[in-house]
């Protein structure tokens, strides 16, 4: 199966033109022979939105998610998006686009309003992580979880997708740099996330995408990193400078069963402790 | 239709107080002014009396060699009207030595090389005593950008920085100012004969019932032809703001740190006051 990372930076609050230049990213990408293309965090609108939240907010079934429908055809595609209800509230959301359809959509759950972030100001929290299944490449089934951005800063997000059954983890991003220590090799965000991204992958024996953006936005520096993990927790593809650019990778499902003979560590999670002492913990 | 009027009293009182807090709680002794003669400036003159009593008050006549006179004559009356102490010092001999340098500058730049020296003596005259710079920017202006970057636009307090223009008229009239003061048309006077109404293309009326549309009743553009509103005007309008967004923000500071300035490290203004 073949995996682009579309690591760009996106034209702040002009869906219109994100919309158009993700399109035609998606049909070069196909046209290359991709089967699944992912893009960043919020990649329909930008990332500090602010006031124009509601501005850049699409419904699942609007005009544009029909394009990005049409655009993607048998492929898949994973855009990031603000997604608006029937209510009126307004989410961070990545949407799975394959074959005519939208096959699922999570909506980020934890929303940073903390330091430099405001989120739940503008935005509404999901309340779930889910498991989506889907042929990709050649009809083999994948069972994709989508975690945005700060979602991977709570272990219970992968854990609870593990327990769904999840072996490819789908992890778009718009992180902000901070950090600039001289003793460290790398950004401090950067660390972070390949800190994560190593340990959710190899733990939970699955393969993990990271897809983060690139640019400016008032200040806020996104520094790319975009990679591929394989479900040993070794890195596969990448990670890509902080520079627009695509990230190609193509993922074996041997590799799942071999990292899961040689680690058996989902056969052997104690479940039923795990439900026993949370649900002690609750009851008290 | 679009209703702008305020309860004139309340706003006054509120923005008298403010004056009085914020002048007094971090130890300055009053505030200077930038009185043009125009209605902005006079009303805001006339607030800092109301809260601070008229010694605290000074305004500052900066004109230009080609300033209109009346311009001065109207500061003055201003002045007296407010019993205030008035400064009256020619921005002309700086601002042509400088443009001997560039004969060739447009209107835009020696208005803005104006307003600019007009802020740097407002600041030069606060701090001889121990006063803090009163702002004269209305939301009209500020929204529409109609002002000159760290010119007009730089200022301790602004108290009029959330009252339309047609607000402003209105808060004007009803605290008396002179009528000849609020007849007049506005003009930032940088040149003669000058106008904002004609600088800008539309009317301050037609301008702040589509601005109040778009930001106090948070409507979208294309909700507002249903409202009578010219859907062009709107658009020239709601573009206007867009491209202003800059001059009503701080600067952009790239972030390096764990905790940069504006960004994570948010101590309020009146931090300790």
């Amino acid at each position: 199966m073949k995996v682009s990372l579309i690591q760009h930076q996106p034209v702040l609050g002009d869906l219109r033109a994100n919309l158009e230049w993700s399109c035609q990213q998606i049909a070069a990408e196909v046209a290359q022979g991709s089967d699944l293309m992912v893009f960043p965090e919020l990649s329909l609108t930008g990332y500090l939105l602010k006031d124009l939240t509601p501005e850049t907010a699409v419904t699942i079934d609007s005009p544009e998610v029909q394009q990005l429908i049409e655009a993607t055809g048998q492929a898949a595609a994973l855009v990031g998006l603000v997604l608006e209800s029937d209510q009126f509230s307004f989410y961070n959301a990545a949407v799975l686009i394959s074959d005519g359809a939208v096959r699922h959509v999570h909506r980020k759950v934890y929303l940073p309003t903390y330091g430099m972030f405001d989120e739940q100001r503008h935005l509404a929290a999901g309340d779930r992580f889910e498991v989506v299944e889907l042929p990709l490449g050649g009809g083999a089934s994948w069972r994709i979880g989508v975690l945005v951005c700060e979602d991977l800063w709570h272990p219970s997000s992968p854990y609870l997708l593990s327990r769904a059954g999840v072996d490819l983890l789908l992890c778009p991003s718009s992180s902000p740099g901070r950090g600039v220590g001289s003793g460290e090799g790398e950004l401090g965000s950067a660390a972070s996330y390949g800190a994560m991204l190593r340990t959710y992958s190899e733990l939970f024996t699955v393969f993990a995408v990271y897809c983060n953006r690139v640019g400016f936005e008032d200040g806020f520096h996104f520094w790319g990193g975009s990679r591929v993990l394989g479900p040993d927790g070794r890195l596969l593809a990448g990670p890509l400078a902080d520079a627009a650019d695509v990230l190609r990778a193509e993922l074996d499902r041997g590799d799942l069963r071999r990292a899961r003979i040689a680690f058996p560590l989902l056969r052997d999670e104690r479940i039923d402790l795990v439900e026993r002492q949370l649900g002690l913990a609750t009851d008290d | 239709m679009t209703d702008l009027s305020i309860n004139s009293e309340l706003v006054a009182g509120i923005l008298t107080d403010f004056i009085r807090d914020e002048v007094l709680k971090v130890g300055s002794r009053g505030v200077v002014v930038g009185i043009s003669g125009g209605i902005d400036s006079a009303l805001s003159a006339q607030l800092a009396v109301a809260a601070l009593g008229p010694a605290a008050v000074t305004g500052l006549a900066l004109p230009y060699r080609e300033s209109t006179t009346s311009s001065l004559e109207d500061a003055r009356l201003v002045a007296s009207e407010l019993g205030i102490e008035m400064l009256v010092i020619e921005i002309s001999p700086q601002i042509d030595a400088y443009f001997a340098q560039f004969p060739e500058a447009d209107s835009t730049r020696r208005g803005n090389k104006m307003a600019r020296e007009r802020m740097s003596i407002l600041y030069d005259i606060s701090a001889t005593r121990s006063a803090l710079v009163l702002g004269t920017s209305n939301k009209s202006e500020l929204l529409l950008g109609y002002s000159t970057l760290w010119g007009d636009g730089a200022h301790a307090l602004n108290p009029l920085g959330d009252l339309y223009k047609t607000q402003v008229f209105q808060l004007a009239r009803q605290l008396g100012l002179p009528q000849q003061i609020v007849d007049k048309a506005p003009s930032a006077d940088l040149f003669a004969g000058q106008s904002d109404e004609q600088d800008l293309g539309f009317s301050y009326a037609q301008a702040d019932r589509i601005l109040f549309q778009l930001i106090d009743e948070r409507r979208t553009p294309a909700e507002l032809p249903e409202l009578g509103l010219d859907p062009a005007l709107v658009a020239l309008i709601w573009e206007r703001v867009r491209r202003s967004q800059f001059k009503r923000r701080p600067p952009l500071i790239a972030k390096l740190s764990s905790r940069s300035i504006g960004q994570d490290f948010r101590y309020p203004r009146d931090w300790g006051h």
